[in-house]
């Protein structure tokens, strides 16, 4: 393999012969002897193993359990260690020992680190940067306060500075590494269509579990985050095109003002550290029954585009999922991009999980429905967790097309969510309690368009 | 005074810098081997084949080990010999370890430890306590039973009578440091470095299965990454697996566990049934109480029998039943070993008083406050009196109350702390402006609840309520100390350091805190039972007043005082009219050729215990507390939340306010969760299907109380307890029940009917609970 260079801890860092599934915890621990970052799950769950990484774009949290090397190529990686160069505690650090936030210390590097690259951002909500850090000790309370104690104090001079940029470039000359992916997206294409057999990496935080939990031998793993021309939304008309590489949390942020639920929705999309890896590309090529991009997409009515060497097609995003795990790409085709409409009033997107936050949907349900003189004209209802893929709810929008909008309106619709889904008992929930919440959720969705409070989230103590 | 001030976690600077060490971090000597077992697929069967040679052929594997390779496979177990390190041609459970690989790196033995071809003759697997029940599949003969008064006379006398069945989900401990043990071989025999509370149990195990003396076994314990039971009994298999491998190969060895590994080995907190069947009278006084408890152990013992006497001994909570009668059936099943789990049984034994509470207080149309206010035990003559004293037999007016199982509870506070919550959290006045939100709000619902807690202090088996410690002053005035207990984030060094520096007048960090280690504090207990502080304080107390008593004689002597005279305080030594600095001291003493090394003692007094019998006094005191949980739900999809707590527990005279507070949090959050999202699923088959923090949901940072108010109630320990203090890791784990209540509350204003929720209350059950009562 090609060198791969980063900085480490303000250091330049240059490797040659690593594997490029070799994960960045492991390499810390293991090759370097950086024992500060810990393995609490090894798959992106709790937030252990938590690091700082920064490049053009900023800071960010990341799961070093789940990221490969060659995705660190050309950016600065701050670990633990690397918080306090010039030994005097970092804001978080001393109010973490102040405000009692660690007991056990094991999940503590990994909330210290969440917390300075939050401090370094100046992200406030807590909740939302820790939802990714787990600690069995302290049930939380003291490391909120040690974050907001934290806030307001000054920034650390080093903690900026820790991209290099212009001729400090860490960039090594062979680029970024494993199969090195070419640099524009035209070629990538080609090789691609040349490479069929070859596994396409974006934020790992699906195939990273294939290394570390399934122990796979990942054949021509080729890394897609430079291509730069996949990281954009950009409008389109009454349309915004959103590119397959674009981050979870980019979108998030993106989107707050033009899709506000699903933004909100998004908000619960696994963890800070696993939103600013995963891509949205990912999340619909992985095919996953329980991904929550899809629903919601559907239920905007998204389109899809795919790519294969020089030719496109495009097609609406439901189509592409045919049956478990199966979906309509061919050898050598990705997943280039997904359009969606510029803005969706009427969007609302229900997850439902045993927990708030960083867990996996049970259900989640997205409705679209336009309402005119008291009736539903156009209904996109669309659930993931209740099929095998993310499925439209095909019987239920007929049964809701041409009624009153309105608890007698829509009772029958009730009736026809047997139709559409046919849902599995797991260790997440049971069919019957799938369907029953299915059904409910569309109550809610009358209730919510009415005014009437039906989310505990909402209820202030 | 050191003792009482809320210092920080003594490791906490270094948590934050990662640079505390925890066994992984360890580096190894050269050559050192990654460990790593074979699962069992199946939960029940007769091993037929076992092809291993691919594992063998795999990269990096050094050696592979199965039950055929002993003589006597070595046994893995805490206490009746009944676990083999590995399976013994049958295997028990699905995910019990078959075999195990020595490979050059982790990754290389769990690659590996995948290529292994086992085939079994499938045998009928007991995954239930009712499948358990109906085979007799269990351990001691049949169910213990232990009864008091006359239950056909309570249930004669009662106004109101409930029956019903409760489920109640087990636990996964989740520490956030798996399993781990190393071990170095050395001439004397073999070093251990382990997770574990209990580092002499595994230098027995070690011992035991490298046919050394336990002499020859050193195990050492800096901290763990958390532990909450999980790691009493669990740790054993690694460190032994270590061993065996070290001592085979010459070169040291590690296994650490995945995280999925972990979860589908390792044993977790008891799952049971409860069936309840208790009246009270018009006055809301308990009349009977018939209780039966279906606890799932597993397919060994472990530690199942006093984890299952320990329920016993908690179904009462902080009531006086006079007639009460518990059923104990400790069931053997083919699933994963259930073990120690903050609480040791006592929150399952509570729970099942807490829910005939609710249900009583829901059939009689009262309050569950009033049902509690009227059967709290007496606070004992000479305390404060309950302003409404109980008559339930007026014979025993002027006596102590006793427990179902003899013990005299002299220390009741419930009745006075009780109320102060209540009025300092508002109780009454939310609870009716619940209930006026509620009639107005159609899909959303909150609840109010309050939960009393008495824990009971003390191990049960009466022998392991002993620690020992040794401290040593150097001739610079430095405080070395070593004490049996181990630190697993509850701070217990800091707090034993606190004790120690104020014996000698020193401030804590003058004490130098070292890891557990056999070499140095020999035949310890485990770390659990909240007895950490309890126990080594009062040792390591005990050794630094030998010192200090030795010091003050010199001084003495050299002063011609009385040894009673001299001062040891501020970092100083006051004799007659003299000041000097506690190391000139020690520089004196050390040149009068007098020892300043000493070991202390403590075995804990008054307890006596007839396990078969179930009679006795098996706690030194008790530890109580309360708290008051409010939710909301919402009814078309169950999911809750938790908006506000109030809480006041029993710490005595805290030995660091911050550290208890501290265990306060953690503990109900815990508890919390243990009855709300953590739920632990098996398939059909017996497999496990929650074995990762993916599906086995603890709680997150959102889930803590946006509201959450702690203090201390701080009365002194009536008993002779290290500065006045009380155990604190378990007993506010209980509190976390008042969240579960709070949710049943809610679920009432739904409907008529009493919810009769099952634990772990999921979105889901909620659900379900919700169409119940509506039904």
């Amino acid at each position: 393999m090609a060198e791969l260079a980063f900085h480490l801890n303000g250091t330049p860092v240059s490797l040659a012969g690593v594997s490029p599934t070799r994960t960045l915890l492991d390499w810390l621990r293991e090759d370097r002897g950086l024992k500060g970052t810990k393995e609490g799950c090894n798959e992106g769950d709790c937030g252990a193993c938590t690091v700082m990484v920064q490049d053009e774009n900023g800071a960010r949290a990341l799961n070093a359990c789940i990221l490969f090397l060659p995705q660190l190529a050309g950016k600065s990686v701050t670990t633990v260690e690397g918080l306090s160069p010039d030994g005097k505690p970092h804001p978080v650090q001393e109010a973490m020992v102040a405000h009692h936030g660690s007991q056990c210390g094991f999940c503590t590097p990994g909330f210290v680190m969440s917390l300075a690259t939050a401090h370094l951002t100046g992200e406030r909500d807590h909740d939302m940067v820790l939802a990714g850090n787990l600690c069995r000790c302290t049930g939380y309370a003291p490391i909120i306060r040690a974050a907001e104690a934290a806030s307001d104090l000054p920034v650390p001079g080093h903690m900026g500075g820790g991209f290099p940029k212009g001729d400090e470039s860490p960039f090594g000359e062979g680029g970024s590494g494993g199969r090195e992916a070419p640099p524009t997206l035209d070629a990538f294409a080609t090789w691609y269509e040349e490479n069929p057999d070859a596994t396409l990496i974006a934020g790992a935080t699906d195939v990273g579990l294939w290394v570390t939990k399934q122990l796979r031998d990942l054949p021509k793993p080729a890394f897609l985050a430079p291509l730069a021309e996949l990281n954009r939304i950009a409008p389109a008309g009454d349309r915004l095109v959103i590119g397959a590489g674009v981050t979870i949390e980019t979108l998030r942020k993106a989107l707050t003002d033009s899709h506000p639920d699903f933004a909100r929705m998004l908000r619960r999309y696994a963890s800070l550290q696993v939103r600013n890896a995963a891509t949205i590309g990912g999340n619909i090529a992985n095919g996953s029954p329980i991904g929550d991009g899809p629903p919601a997409l559907i239920a905007m009515g998204a389109t899809l585009t795919l790519r294969k060497g020089a030719t496109r097609r495009v097609l609406p995003l439901e189509d592409f999922f045919l049956a478990y795990r199966s979906q309509d790409r061919r050898p050598g085709e990705f997943v280039e991009s997904v359009s969606i409409p510029a803005n969706a009033p009427d969007l609302r997107c229900y997850k439902v999980s045993k927990r708030f936050d960083q867990d996996i949907s049970a259900v989640l349900g997205c409705f679209d429905l336009t309402v005119a003189d008291g009736k539903v004209t156009a209904a996109r209802i669309a659930f993931g967790g209740m099929a095998g893929t993310p499925k439209r709810a095909a019987h239920v929008e007929a049964a809701l097309i041409g009624r009153p909008f309105s608890a007698e309106g829509i009772a029958p619709a009730r009736a026809a969510f047997a139709l559409d889904f046919q849902p599995m008992t797991d260790m997440r929930a049971s069919a019957a309690y799938r369907l029953t919440v299915a059904q409910n959720l569309l109550t809610r969705y009358l209730l919510d368009r009415q005014g009437t409070p039906t989310n505990v989230l909402e209820v202030a103590p | 005074m050191t003792m009482g001030q809320s210092l920080p976690h003594d490791s906490a600077p270094l948590h934050v810098s990662g640079r505390a060490t925890y066994v992984d971090d360890i580096r190894l000597p050269e050559g050192a081997l990654h460990l790593a077992f074979g699962l069992s697929t199946v939960a029940h069967g007769e091993i037929t084949g076992m092809d291993l040679s691919a594992v063998r052929a795999a990269p990096g594997v050094v050696m592979v080990l199965s039950a055929q390779d002993f003589d006597h496979v070595p046994d893995v177990s805490p206490v009746a010999g009944d676990e083999p390190l590995l399976a013994d041609g049958v295997v028990h459970y699905l995910g019990q370890a078959v075999f195990l690989v020595a490979a050059t790196s982790h990754l290389a033995a769990r690659k590996a430890a995948r290529l292994a071809k086992v085939t079994y003759r499938e045998l009928p697997a007991l995954l239930t306590v009712e499948a358990a029940l109906a085979a007799d599949s269990r351990f001691e003969q049949g169910p213990i039973t232990w009864e008091r008064g006359d239950l056909a006379a309570g249930f004669a006398a009662a106004a109101h009578v409930v029956e019903g069945e409760m489920e109640v989900g087990g636990q996964e401990h989740f520490y956030l440091e798996g399993q781990v043990a190393a071990a170095i071989p050395t001439e004397e025999g073999m070093h251990i470095m382990a997770s574990t509370q209990h580092p002499t149990e595994i230098q027995h195990k070690v011992a035991h299965a490298l046919h050394l003396p336990m002499a020859a076994v050193r195990v050492e314990m800096r901290r763990m990454g958390g532990g909450f039971g999980g790691k009493e009994s669990q740790g054993n298999a690694l460190a032994v697996a270590c061993a065996v491998v070290a001592a085979r190969t010459g070169r040291p060895a590690k296994l650490r566990y995945d995280r999925d590994d972990d979860m589908m080995v390792t044993g977790k907190r008891h799952d049971l049934k409860i069936r309840y069947r208790a009246g009270c009278d018009a006055a809301g006084r308990i009349t009977a109480v018939d209780v039966v408890h279906l606890i799932r152990c597993g397919w060994s013992q472990d530690l199942s029998l006093a984890v299952a006497d320990r329920a016993m001994l908690h179904a009462d909570n902080a009531y006086f039943i006079p007639n009460i009668r518990i059923e104990s059936h400790r069931l053997k099943t083919n699933t994963q070993s259930a073990t120690a789990y903050r609480g040791f049984g006592g929150p399952q034994g509570i729970i099942g008083m807490e829910r005939i509470i609710d249900h009583l207080a829901f059939v009689s149309g009262r309050d569950p406050v009033e049902i509690m206010q009227a059967n709290f035990y007496a606070e004992r003559a000479g305390g404060f009196t309950p302003p409404d004293p109980r008559d339930i037999s007026a014979s025993m007016k002027d006596e102590v109350q006793t427990t179902q199982y003899g013990m005299e509870v002299e220390d009741s506070v419930s009745g006075r702390l009780v109320p102060q919550l209540l009025a300092d959290c508002d109780y009454a006045a939310r609870k009716a402006e619940i209930a006026e939100w509620n009639a107005a709000s159609p899909i959303l619902k909150r609840g109010i609840a309050v939960t009393p807690v008495k824990f009971g202090i003390s191990f049960t088996l009466t022998f392991l309520n002993q620690a020992g410690a040794l401290v040593h002053v150097y001739q610079d005035g430095s405080v070395h100390l070593s004490h049996g207990g181990t630190e697993m984030g509850q701070g217990l060094n800091q707090k034993v350091a606190q004790v120690v520096a104020g014996v000698f007048g020193l401030q804590a960090r003058d004490v130098q805190i070292t890891a557990a280690d056999t070499g140095k504090v020999p035949n310890t207990s485990a770390t659990a039972a909240s007895s950490g502080s309890d126990l080594n304080g009062k040792a390591a107390e005990d050794a630094a007043l030998k010192i200090r008593a030795r010091m003050a004689e010199f001084l003495a002597g050299k002063y011609g005082v009385e040894a009673g005279s001299v001062r040891f305080t501020g970092g100083e030594v006051r004799v007659a009219g003299e000041r000097h600095a506690f190391a000139q001291v020690a520089q004196w003493v050390w040149q009068a050729r007098i020892s300043l090394s000493s070991t202390g003692f403590y075995a804990t007094p008054k307890i006596t215990w007839d396990r078969v019998r179930g009679q006795g006094r098996p706690f030194l005191y008790f530890a109580y507390g309360a708290a008051v949980t409010e939710v909301v739900l919402d009814t078309l999809t169950g999911e809750n939340r938790i908006l506000r707590v109030d809480i006041l527990h029993d710490t005595g005279r805290s030995l660091n306010p911050a550290l208890d507070i501290g265990q306060v949090e953690g503990a109900y959050v815990q508890g919390a969760g243990w009855l709300t999202t953590e739920e632990l699923v098996w398939d059909q088959k017996g497999r496990l299907t929650t074995h990762a923090p993916s599906t086995y949901k603890i709680p997150a940072v959102s889930d803590r109380p946006p509201v959450f108010n702690v203090a201390l109630w701080s009365e002194p320990n009536r008993e002779d307890t290290v500065g006045k203090s009380k155990a604190v890791g378990e007993p506010p784990f209980n509190l976390g029940i008042s969240a579960f209540l709070a949710l049943s509350h809610a679920i009432q204003s739904c409907g008529t009917a009493y919810p009769a929720l099952d634990a772990p209350a999921t979105a889901e059950r909620v659900l379900m609970a919700v169409e119940r009562v509506r039904a």
